[in-house]
């Protein structure tokens, strides 16, 4: 009862005109950037941070936060219209979408996507109304191996969880880990890395990499696909949305299950992209029309943008209440509360209460005024997406040039952003994962300074990390995890081993 | 992503670009490393040294990095998949070099005018687009961002000689 005190109190934060007019621009400029190719919601949220800098933090984080919901609003109507995923977690709403466009039925596909988006994002934010206080109460009790446990949490949560090799999701993650470690020591002062470079100094900022690798790797690939749009028109208008919202409530157990999907792994790092793919394929497993997937199905549509959505916004609670972002968009927003001079985690609750729960509130506000937006301007952003690549490249080149500039004045983030695309471009082709990188180089400082204050306390001695049962768990669970991919080939040759025993039938 | 027509050669395998990367890999562990020891990498009188943490970094890129090398030496598949075929090569590269020239050009002209330059020579040379839809774009877009960042919000980009020439 307490959070729903702190909401209404959050809602009252709210209530400055201002702050609704940066929630309008922030939806309307992320539904802008989850339409053009190239430019994501973590690139997008990276290019406009710095000029969030001269706002009120809690303004600032409303027009952030309201970019990332507009750009997962975005993502849907490149994919129903031009069958061209906006945004890597749209590219299960193509499957259903656009074959839905294609039968003429492009206003239904849009309004089940954008609703569905709003469903799946409502249970999020309920989820976080209620379950963050209690974790960032629980997480006050953390020392700095409980916080290191959580942070190793993570990271082996995506040589678990991912669908590369684990090989390639360590190397990634430890190339962010060693980039972050780049510059000045802020424990012993002593410089690493630098190899007698001032500019080095500095370290690489992830603001940088996440504006190279997601937006000028993204062009790269974009342009080696000789992307040609040819696109469907929508007609949206109220009866259309009328009619489709009448046969959306056939589908609520998809759209339930969608959202349980999306909240779990937005909370572990699993992501939108996975979330939405496995709501799609729960959906045609469990669908009574499930030769019909794939050909234009409403469920297949409400399915993965529940889950991509709820995914999306859960990525927050583990952010705001124990400074870990669930993913890449939550990492850079993390960011920016720490330039803000925020400290992400349990004491933000304490020490912010106005702030985060300004924040939740506009959750409630931004997905409202992301529905009524999109809805209403659909024709607008997919005129936009017919302007040729051969004008939309350049221009999005420069802006990707203009945000990596802004983040420290300083020339060399422009070269190191073309660098970092050039990585992305050919770590995408050889399936390196980009979001462990990306969260590794924003949390490494921490993830060191934890395990260095734990190791300082045990005096080197690792069995700090089981010293107590809740770190004991942690630690044990981030290790099942990071040997899973070791742990499911055992078992799995044990079973093939079991089954050959038994039965002729061979296995695959 | 579909890779392999039959009317473009393959440039490069998957394979030996998997190999090339982790070899990289490997190096870039390997200084992490050697720069950890130089900075001390074990227990220091007030604790672990600066190089504690990024020498086990490096350690386990290094071993991961070797992994993946192993199964691409070993594996003989993805050998014939192309990596990148000429055409694409050449469509990434339509993009890459413009793009490296434009940030060279930034050091010299300032962000505005090498954005008027770059974006003009793109829409000519990919687009083959009329001077008439080029010049207004590819000024209106930098008069949009200076509006947007010099005078809105106060943030300033990298200026060249012109922008000096009108007082700015």
């Amino acid at each position: 009862m307490e959070a729903l005190g702190s909401l209404i109190h959050g809602f009252g934060v709210l209530a400055d005109p201002m702050n609704i007019a940066y929630m309008f621009i922030g939806i309307t400029l992320g539904v802008l950037i989850g339409v053009l190719p190239g430019l994501g919601g973590a690139n997008g949220v990276a290019i406009l941070l710095p000029l969030t800098f001269s706002m009120s933090p809690t303004s600032a984080i409303i027009m952030l936060s309201c970019i990332y919901w507009g750009a997962l609003f975005g993502g849907a109507i490149t994919s129903v219209l031009f069958n061209i995923p906006g945004e890597p977690w749209s590219v299960a709403t193509t499957f259903d979408g656009h074959p839905m466009a294609q039968k003429g039925h492009a206003g239904e596909a849009l309004t089940a996507a954008f609703t569905s988006s709003f469903f799946g994002a409502f249970v999020a934010v309920l989820l976080i109304t209620f379950l963050a206080p209690v974790i960032a109460g629980f997480a006050l009790r953390f020392g700095p191996a409980e916080f290191f446990a959580v942070q190793l949490l993570t990271f082996c949560s995506f040589v678990g969880m991912g669908s590369e090799s684990p090989f390639k999701v360590l190397c990634a993650m430890m190339l962010g880990f060693a980039l972050a470690a780049v510059g000045l020591d802020s424990v012993t002062g002593e410089l690493r890395m630098t190899f007698g470079s001032v500019e080095l100094l500095r370290g690489f900022d992830f603001l940088i990499a996440v504006i190279g690798l997601f937006g000028i790797g993204e062009i790269l690939l974009t342009m080696e696909e000789g992307l040609a749009f040819k696109g469907k028109s929508a007609k949206i208008n109220a009866k259309v949305v009328w009619e489709t919202w009448k046969s959306l409530p056939r589908y609520w157990v998809t759209a339930i299950r969608g959202s349980i999907v999306g909240c779990w792994m937005g909370i572990t790092p699993g992501g939108a992209t996975p979330a939405s793919f496995m709501s799609y394929g729960l959906a045609k497993r469990f669908s009574k029309n499930r030769q019909n997937f794939g050909n234009g199905e409403v469920e297949g549509v409400v399915a993965p943008e529940t889950a991509a959505h709820a995914a999306g916004t859960s990525a927050l609670l583990p952010m705001l209440t124990l400074g870990i972002p669930g993913s890449p968009t939550a990492a850079v927003l993390l960011g920016g509360l720490l330039i803000w001079g925020l400290q992400p985690g349990p004491l933000l609750f304490v020490e912010q209460k106005e702030f985060v729960w300004g924040l939740i509130a506009s959750m409630y506000l931004g997905n409202i005024a992301g529905l009524i937006v999109v809805l209403t301007t659909v024709p607008v952003f997919a005129s936009i997406l017919r302007i040729p690549f051969s004008i939309i490249a350049p221009v999005i080149v420069v802006i990707c040039a203009v945000g990596a500039y802004t983040v420290h004045n300083a020339f060399l983030d422009i070269v190191m952003m073309l660098v970092f695309g050039v990585v992305g471009y050919v770590f995408k082709k050889l399936s390196y994962p980009l979001a462990p990188l990306v969260l590794a180089l924003v949390l490494g400082d921490m993830a060191e300074s934890s395990f260095r204050q734990a190791m300082l306390v045990s005096q080197g001695d690792l069995a700090i990390f089981w010293s107590n049962p809740l770190v004991g768990s942690i630690v044990t669970l981030a290790l099942v995890m990071l040997f899973w991919p070791l742990i499911s080939a055992l078992l799995r040759k044990r079973q093939s081993r079991q089954d050959g025993g038994t039965q002729v039938i061979p296995v695959k | 992503m579909e890779h392999g027509t039959q009317n473009s050669d393959p440039v490069v395998s998957n394979r030996t670009m998997e190999i090339v990367v982790a070899g990289l890999f490997a190096l870039v562990a390997i200084v992490v490393m050697a720069d950890s020891v130089r900075v001390g990498n074990g227990w220091g009188s007030d604790g672990p040294k600066a190089g504690y943490f990024p020498f086990y970094v490096g350690l386990i890129m290094l071993v991961s990095s070797l992994a993946t090398l192993a199964v691409n030496l070993w594996r003989h598949s993805g050998e014939r998949t192309a990596f990148v075929e000429k055409h694409q090569l050449a469509l990434v590269l339509q993009v890459l070099v413009p793009s490296a020239v434009f940030v060279i050009l930034t050091a010299f002209l300032g962000i505005y005018l090498s954005a008027v330059l770059f974006i003009a020579f793109f829409m000519h040379w990919v687009g083959k687009y009329p001077l008439k839809t080029i010049l207004p774009v590819s000024i209106l877009v930098p008069a949009g961002l200076f509006v947007m960042f010099e005078i809105w919000f106060l943030v300033p980009l990298p200026k060249g000689p012109v922008e000096t020439m009108f007082g700015f």
